[in-house]
């Protein structure tokens, strides 16, 4: 081999570059935090599945739908009538936003700013 | 023909998934076993390409050279275009990785009458730095999906990407930027009757199939969520070697996205898209424009047994001055001595 330390040096950048998420990993290995379900509800607004994927969507549409649109209610697949409202629906439910919202966003990294104006569940009961 | 074999191909790629997961369940098979098979072609198939290239020897010494060598000290030496020593090799390939200096170069011939124009064109340039430097940033986001606890600087990262809080979630701009940059080095294939003709279905499919990864990609941000937290839960534990199936449920398109990145890294050792290491084995760039003050000695070159003047001489002595051919013994003498 031709400029044998420069190659090593080379393949050993590569292989390092390539196998990030495995050192940073390294070490720190713990099971994912799960979100805290509500224990006295048993169905969310449209179905679980749902939910996990498209709440964003779901909450985005909520907001334009009220605030633009002056309307009030929301109707899902089973018929059933929701206030549309972030704190006084979702989080009627869903009663901490730490153990519920925030355990789930920091473990996929997503920073709604949704709280910088919205009240949390925390804070009302301070 | 090669554009319509590259797109059936892509074609192909995308049902393969949506039959396998879609009608036949495998899930395994396609969120665990493949995945791993790929990644290992990729990583085993690009260290044998860097070992086989650094294996290779160099006749020649035949580095680019578009400026003035080093030569006199009264004469200005042009450092990155005639690098005469590594230090300068280093900066000019710092310059070509990062910043593709060499297509910022391009240029574009042209007519006037009958007279030939050159002219600046760097439409190739801005739209390859756009493609790639989105590519790379993509790639470090994405890391989220594989890392847990995420690191502050992958946050940021996905914060300043969606910085502009279009849409919710909010639309990277890195994707947009990947997006413009992919249709543009595709258009200019198919545009461009020169490039065209020298487009290969080997230009054609890596470009669809990150084209197609890109899409899938943007289509799953956008439109059609998957469970992003059941990906993660399937991505950490593959990084981890821990790989689990996630109870929830992960949409197709997912499964398509993963499928096509799986094939990009299968393929890439034997592709065009080794030039990511091969650039720093390309000979015109990576060595230095030495050749008057340092002698190239052809790897090649094997002991020849070969005759001197001298014993040629010695062999013809009799006819030679037979002939009246004057005799070298001194300096023969000399050379002997020196042997
Ligand atoms: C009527 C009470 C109720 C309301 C209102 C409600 N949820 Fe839920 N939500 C639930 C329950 C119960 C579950 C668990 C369902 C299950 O286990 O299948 C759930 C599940 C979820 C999940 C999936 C969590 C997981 O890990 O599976 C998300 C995300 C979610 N809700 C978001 C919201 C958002 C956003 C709103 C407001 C638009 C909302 N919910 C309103 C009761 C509610
Ligand atoms: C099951 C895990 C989970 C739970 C629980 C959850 N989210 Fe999310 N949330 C996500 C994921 C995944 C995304 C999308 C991230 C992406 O697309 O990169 C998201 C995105 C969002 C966004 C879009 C903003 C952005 O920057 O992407 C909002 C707003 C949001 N969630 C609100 C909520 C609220 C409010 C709650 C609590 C009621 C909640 N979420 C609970 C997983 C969850
Ligand atoms: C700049 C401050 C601000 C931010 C940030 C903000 N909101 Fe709001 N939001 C408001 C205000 C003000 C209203 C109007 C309340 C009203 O008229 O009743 C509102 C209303 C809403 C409503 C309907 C009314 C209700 O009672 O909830 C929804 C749903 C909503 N916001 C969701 C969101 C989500 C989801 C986010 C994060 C992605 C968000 N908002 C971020 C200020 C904000
Ligand atoms: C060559 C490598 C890859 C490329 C170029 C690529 C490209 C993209 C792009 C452009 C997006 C749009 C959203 C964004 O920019 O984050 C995206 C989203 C996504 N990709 Fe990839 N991807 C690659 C590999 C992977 C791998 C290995 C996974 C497996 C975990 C993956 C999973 C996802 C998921 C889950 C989304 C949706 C993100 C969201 O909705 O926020 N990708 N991809």
């Amino acid at each position: 081999m031709y400029n044998t330390g420069k190659v090593i040096v080379g393949i050993i950048v590569f292989i390092i570059f390539f196998t990030i998420p495995f050192w940073l990993n390294l070490g720190k290995v713990k099971a994912l935090p799960k979100p805290e379900l509500p224990k006295d509800e048993t169905k969310c607004v449209e179905d679980t599945d749902y939910m996990r994927a498209y709440h964003m969507q779901l909450l985005h549409e909520w907001r334009t739908r009220k605030i633009r649109k002056m309307q009030v209610y929301y109707m899902n697949h089973e018929g059933k009538l929701y206030i549309m409202s972030l704190q006084r629906t979702c989080m009627k439910c869903h009663t901490s936003k730490e153990k519920f919202c925030d355990r789930c966003h920091q473990v996929v990294v997503t920073h709604p700013d949704c709280w910088r104006c919205h009240i949390a569940p925390e804070e009302v009961k301070k | 023909m090669n554009l319509i074999f590259s797109i059936v191909v892509v074609l192909l790629l995308i049902l393969v998934p949506l039959i396998g997961v879609g009608v036949l369940g495998l899930t395994s098979l396609f969120s665990i076993y493949i995945p791993y098979l790929a990644f290992s072609i990729f990583f085993f198939g690009l260290i044998y390409r860097i070992i086989d290239w650094a294996r290779s020897p160099q006749p020649f010494k035949i580095p680019t050279t578009c400026g003035q060598q080093k030569s006199l000290p009264w004469i200005k030496h042009s450092r990155l275009e005639s690098p005469a020593s590594s230090w300068e090799v280093y900066l000019r390939m710092f310059f070509e990785v990062f910043l593709f200096r060499s297509l910022f170069r391009n240029l574009r011939a042209d007519f006037d009458g009958k007279r030939l124009i050159y002219g600046s064109a760097k439409w190739l340039w801005l739209g390859a730095i756009l493609f790639h430097v989105s590519f790379l940033i993509i790639l470090l986001r994405h890391l989220r999906f594989f890392v847990y606890p995420v690191p502050e600087w992958i946050k940021i990262l996905d914060f300043v990407d969606s910085f502009f809080q279009i849409g919710l979630p909010p639309i990277y701009l890195t994707d947009l930027l990947i997006l413009a940059g992919l249709t543009f080095l595709f258009l200019r294939r198919l545009i461009d009757p020169k490039v065209n003709y020298l487009t290969h279905a080997s230009d054609y499919f890596p470009l669809l199939l990150i084209i197609g990864i890109a899409t899938t990609g943007v289509l799953m941000r956008l439109f059609f969520k998957p469970d992003i937290y059941a990906i993660k839960e399937l991505a950490h534990g593959l990084a981890t070697f821990n790989p689990t199936l996630p109870k929830g449920k992960i949409s197709l398109l997912f499964y398509i996205h993963f499928f096509l990145v799986c094939t990009l890294a299968a393929y890439f050792p034997f592709s065009k898209l080794v030039h990511m290491v091969g650039v720093f084995f390309s000979p015109t760039r990576n060595m230095a424009n030495d050749n008057r003050m340092r002698r190239h000695v052809n790897p090649w070159d094997y002991p020849v047994k070969y005759t001197t003047y001298c014993e040629w001489q010695e062999k013809f002595r009799d006819v030679m001055e037979e002939a009246g051919i004057p005799i070298d013994e001194d300096w023969c003498k000399e050379a002997q001595k020196q042997a």
